[in-house]
């Protein structure tokens, strides 16, 4: 066994071990948090390595098992995989830091099964990020979905259990009805589902083949939230900030746009794409989602809810990255989900850090909190510009890079959607911020804390690591370009003019 | 008419056949509807017999022709067909058919004793042999078993 | 695994290994039936059902290396004598059928107890063993009326056994009657129908009954024998609509019986008409397409999408999982209908893993039903707290049920809804999503119940199983799994046995 696949099964195995101890140490809060906090910082190291590795030109591959000939177990990472992964365990551990914070202030029940689903969540999104074909991306998928479900439910409500049955309903019944059978398409389409540079069905299919694949898939891969699949998503909010922060900002929703961006990349190829009349059908729809699911987030007073809305706008995006007829919308698709990622959980915790801290939960029960907590607002300031692409913060770039791409392959429809949505959330996110900050004293009804002492200070440092992430990779936006380029490269030079 | 007349075996089987699915299925008595299933069964019977039937043919018993017994079945043939085929050509009947059938009678009867027994157990544990009445005493024990909800 | 290499017998052994496999239980029924007591009874059918299972698994191995096995009984060749033939898909139904009677055997010691009255143990074992028997010898005879003659012996058997469940629920006596009509008739017609291709080819033996119908144009007789063949033949295999007795022998029946008859009796059935659909009746034969085309495969599909609907609907657990067997043997006929070798081959594999995943789930039940008497899916509330290990094995074989990836029944259906995209029927291929769906929604329905729901106050507390029970269960359970991550073993057999079926045809 070499090195790669050394690392590939580490970046698997470390949080299932790490959930097997959570588990055994489960009574001792002190212990099982520490314990936590290793294997994030693990699982980061062996994320990064992956990804030099990657960069260096040396991709790691691991082959699991053949249950049927063709039909493989398999690892092989690309460079969105291994951007994925960093991304994926690098905010893992922040967000725990977090969730050290919050669920200890609110003293919440469960915290054992909290960690461990958490740890085994990102089991299934290193398995998600090294797929080599669909069909393992499809097990790693599935199996994010069981694991996050005793997430969203975790209140115990009968709130949360609704929420937790739309929540498997939909992603379980998107995936056995749409994207298993788009595998199964493309399997008996090519031989194979292994995800290969320049397409795999590329030259393979007919428009009309393709397109019914395309939109199997695309519409399959319900975590990305795209309408009219997206209801899942706003209402999953019963769950506690933690688990929106990390599960419906970054590692479930990623994990749905991430499997669109691959499909798009490798099994259908740019080329292919460029030809389908789904994908254009697709665009479409996402230009339809981020424009809506902008109005939507407008209406509501509940903060999470309004985030969440926001989210499933930010995901069409990359959706429309996926599907543009041009190679470079790949590369900032790419881009935008790390971005957003970044910038969406910082404003998750920052939502679940007011929680804790005061009880409020809406938009207008903020009024002059700012005051008392202003690293939390300045935070939220940040990130909120960021979601609305302003600079000096990294998201400008992928929302700009993706305007140009759809300026440059002619869909200005979906350029138009972008402007608007930005537009939007300039409206609804900037004054929750504002009316923090800015409002007089008193104004409001959330002015006390419920919780002595404000935000834990775990949760505080946590939100603004990835605040002040969002301006840091502002300026480290070229060599993530770069570093994404090969999976644009094959055709980039067939479609640039 | 000619075809009945050519076919009348085929007929009865039918006939037979029929009658028995008929009771099977239209009666309530379990007893009555294991009597149908044998007659339906004895229609199959007939069915192998009657093809594996050949005209004129004899039963199909090896002989020594030259010997005594021999001789004694020849002298009881037409004379102008031993002429023809000799004695050694003398048709008899398919006998793989009767083999085959004395099987599936052998078949019918153990299915027709479990049958039967089972009818005596549902007649100790039911106290009636009768379907309609069964199913009555089943319906109000599952009720009583499972309240409804 | 390459069962090519696969040595578990002498050579001298393995040139008897059909007949042993065969006789071994025949004889060990003997036996059983004159046993001095229920132990003996039952350690005679452990032995006599590993013996079987063991020669089945040398028959494989051989028929892996040597192609299709000719065993002539008593030395005379077909077509006056009788013959064994067994190809890769009798070897695979037989290595199924051993398999899953040696762990039903071992899982009989506990389950009899608590299920069947004392005093018919040696019997019951008897029946079993007869009931193996003929099952193995329909699936390894070459011989149309010797077919018949083996289906019988099983079905007699199990016509018995069914009733022998009276004890704990007495609706088993007028199931195991209603059982034994259908199935007679069903056999009775089978017998018409080969009396009219003996009298169209004269011949009983399979392989000269194809050469020789391959000679025939149109042929009212050869038609009729093929529709009496396939209508009776049908009542056995629990095809929809002549699925009637099934459930109630299943829900009824001694826990034993439902998952034997589940995993082995249909799949026999189904094993013979695959034999006359693909091997016996002519290739190209207008009626035969035509049958697989608009018979075979609406019937399929409305027992996928009917009887699917019945298990969402059914109250009694074990009633759930009985029309849940119809709907899967619907996806058989499903993969039949398509005609080829990949769709038979999957049709074939599926066989395998339905029979692995149900006894897992019956057997369960059994398990639990040693502790308490429940029928309802309500009264099965949280028992996964009181008996985890039952449970899981539950919840294993409901996951390869649904087609869970990594599950032997993920590839199962995989493989069939691939031949049907490749095949262009993509009616089926939505049939077999939607199925699937169903089965997700019954299933989830049990595993909630199960795993998630408190017991209702004052309900009888489950017991977690007996050792004798849990091995015998996980390794079922395990089977499910293993065959979902290396399914090297049955796939080989199904290809192979679907492939020497299509290539004899011209």
């Amino acid at each position: 066994m070499n090195g790669g696949e050394l690392l590939i099964l580490l970046a698997l195995t470390l949080p299932l071990f790490a959930a097997a101890m959570i588990y055994a140490v489960g009574r001792m809060p002190d212990v099982r948090e520490t314990l936590t906090l290793v294997a994030c910082i693990g699982l980061a190291i062996v994320a990064i390595s992956i990804f030099v590795r990657v960069g260096q030109g040396d991709p790691p591959a691991l082959t699991v098992a053949e249950p049927l000939p063709g039909l493989a177990i398999a690892f092989r990472v690309e460079p969105l995989g291994a951007l994925f992964a960093v991304m994926a365990s690098v905010l893992w551990g922040v967000n725990s830091l977090f969730s050290i914070g919050y669920m200890r202030g609110r003293r919440e029940a469960r915290q054992t099964r909290f960690y461990i689903c958490f740890a085994l969540a990102m089991f299934g999104v290193m398995g998600i990020a090294f797929a080599a074909n669909l069909f393992t991306l499809f097990l790693f998928y599935e199996a994010l979905t069981f694991v996050t479900y005793p997430l969203v439910t975790h209140a115990g409500t009968p709130a949360a259990r609704r929420a937790g049955r739309v929540y498997l309903v939909t992603l379980v019944g998107a995936s056995v009805l749409l994207f298993l059978p788009g595998i199964i398409g493309v399997q008996s389409m090519a031989g194979s589902t292994t995800f290969t540079p320049g397409g795999l069905l590329n030259g393979r299919v007919d428009a009309a083949a393709g397109s019914v694949l395309l939109l199997l898939l695309v519409f399959g891969a319900a975590k990305a939230a795209l309408m009219p699949l997206h209801g899942w998503l706003p209402s999953a909010m019963v769950a506690p900030a933690p688990v929106s922060a990390l599960l419906h900002a970054v590692a479930v929703v990623k994990a749905g746009v991430f499997a669109v961006l691959k499909v798009s990349a490798y099994i259908f190829g740019p080329d292919l794409i460029s030809t389908l009349p789904a994908a254009t059908w697709i665009l479409w729809m996402a230009a339809g989602s981020i424009v809506i699911a902008s109005l939507v987030a407008l209406t509501k007073d509940d903060l999470k809810t309004r985030l969440a809305w926001s989210t499933v706008s930010q995901l069409a995006y990359v959706t429309s990255a996926a599907m543009l007829p041009m190679a470079s919308g790949l590369v900032a698709g790419g881009l935008h989900m790390v971005f957003h990622a970044v910038a969406k959980i910082t404003l998750f915790m920052c939502a679940g850090a007011i929680y804790v801290a005061t009880g409020a939960n809406r938009v207008s029960e903020i009024g002059g909190l700012g005051r008392r907590m202003p690293w939390v607002f300045v935070a939220f300031l940040a990130a909120s510009f960021a979601i609305v692409g302003l600079p000096p913060m990294a998201a400008m770039w992928s929302k700009f890079l993706l305007i140009t791409a759809s300026f440059g392959s002619g869909e200005w429809f979906t350029a138009a959607a972008l402007i608007a949505s930005s537009l939007l959330s300039l409206v609804f996110l900037m004054p929750v911020a504002f009316r923090a900050l800015f409002s007089p004293a008193g104004d409001g009804a959330g002015g006390e804390f419920v919780r002595p002492g404000g935000t834990p200070v775990t949760s505080l440092v946590a939100l603004c690591v990835t605040a002040a992430a969002c301006v840091v990779l502002f300026v480290a936006v070229e060599p993530l370009a770069d570093y994404l380029a090969p999976i644009a490269a094959v055709s980039f030079m067939e479609t640039a003019p | 008419m000619s075809w009945i007349a050519t076919h009348f075996n085929y007929v009865v089987v039918v006939i037979l056949m029929m009658a028995g699915l008929f009771i099977v299925f239209s009666s309530g008595n379990l007893i009555k509807r294991m009597i149908g299933l044998a007659l339906f069964q004895s229609s199959t019977a007939l069915f192998y017999i009657s093809f594996g039937k050949v005209s004129g043919g004899t039963a199909a018993i090896t002989l020594d022709a030259q010997g005594a017994e021999g001789q004694a079945l020849a002298a009881q043939l037409d004379p102008a067909y031993v002429a023809q085929f000799g004695v050694e050509g003398v048709v008899y009947s398919n006998p793989l058919p009767h083999v085959l059938i004395l099987t599936a009678i052998v078949v019918g009867v153990a299915t027709l004793a479990v049958g039967l027994a089972i009818a005596v157990r549902v007649r100790e544990s039911y106290g009636t042999v009768e379907s309609d009445e069964i199913d009555a005493v089943s319906r109000v024990a599952a009720e009583q078993a499972e309240p409804a909800p | 695994m390459q069962l090519e290499a696969l040595y578990v017998a002498q050579p001298a052994l393995t040139a008897q290994a059909p007949i042993l496999a065969i006789a071994v239980p025949l004889i060990g029924a003997c036996a059983a039936a004159l046993a001095p007591s229920g132990r003996a009874g039952w350690m005679i059918s452990v032995v006599a059902a590993m013996v079987s299972a063991w020669m089945a698994l040398a028959v494989a191995g051989e028929v892996m290396r040597e192609g299709v096995i000719l065993y002539q009984l008593g030395g005379f060749a077909p077509p006056a004598g009788i013959a064994l033939r067994v190809d890769a898909m009798g070897a695979l139904i037989a290595l199924l059928i051993g398999a899953v009677g040696t762990l039903a055997a071992v899982f009989s010691g506990h389950s009899l107890a608590a299920e069947v009255r004392p005093e018919k143990h040696t019997l019951f074992q008897a029946g079993f063993l007869l009931a193996q028997a003929g099952m193995v010898g329909l699936v390894y005879t070459g011989d149309a009326f010797n077919a018949f003659v083996f289906l019988e012996v099983s079905s007699i058997g199990t016509y018995a056994l069914v009733a022998a469940g009276e004890r704990r629920d007495r609706r088993a006596l007028p199931a195991a009657f209603n059982y034994l009509i259908m199935g007679t008739i069903g056999a009775t017609f089978y017998v018409i129908g080969v009396g009219f291709l003996y009298g169209a080819t004269g011949t009983l033996n399979m392989a000269d009954m194809a050469a020789r119908l391959g000679t025939l144009d149109q042929n009212a007789a050869v038609q009729a024998g093929f529709a009496f063949i396939v209508a009776g033949l049908g009542v056995k295999a629990a095809m929809f609509p002549l699925h009637g007795w099934l459930p109630g022998a299943y829900a009824h029946g001694p826990s034993l019986i439902s998952l034997f008859l589940a995993a082995t009796a249909t799949k026999a059935a189904i094993y013979l008409m695959a034999r006359f659909l693909f091997e016996v009746f002519p290739d190209g034969a207008a009626f035969g397409d035509m049958f697989l085309q608009w018979v075979l495969a609406p019937l399929g599909a409305a027992a996928v999408i009917v009887c699917s609907l019945q298990a969402v609907f059914a109250r009694e657990l074990r009633r759930m999982i009985a029309f849940s067997s119809v709907a899967q043997v619907g996806f058989i006929f499903l993969g039949f209908s398509l005609a080829n070798a990949s769709g038979l081959s999957a049709a074939l594999f599926y066989m395998t893993a339905h029979g692995l995943m149900k006894a897992a789930m019956f057997m369960a039940l059994g398990g639990l039903a040693i502790s308490i008497g429940a029928r309802r899916l309500e009264d099965f509330a949280g028992v996964a707290r009181e008996a985890p290990w039952t449970a899981v094995a539950f919840g294993i074989g409901a996951a390869s049920l649904v087609g869970t990836p990594l599950t032997m029944g993920f590839l199962a259906k995989w493989q069939i809804m691939e031949a049907a995209l490749a095949g262009g029927r993509i009616w089926i291929f939505a049939v077999m999503a939607a199925g699937s769906v169903l089965t997700l929604v019954y299933v989830g329905r049990i595993i909630e119940v199960m795993f998630f729901r408190e017991p209702a106050p004052g309900a009888p507390r489950a017991k977690e199983s007996p050792v004798g029970v849990l091995v015998p269960l996980l390794i079922l359970a395990g089977l499910s799994l293993w065959f979902g991550i290396d399914a090297s073993l049955p796939q080989q057999l199904a290809q192979a046995g679907a492939a020497s079926l299509f290539e004899v045809r011209p």
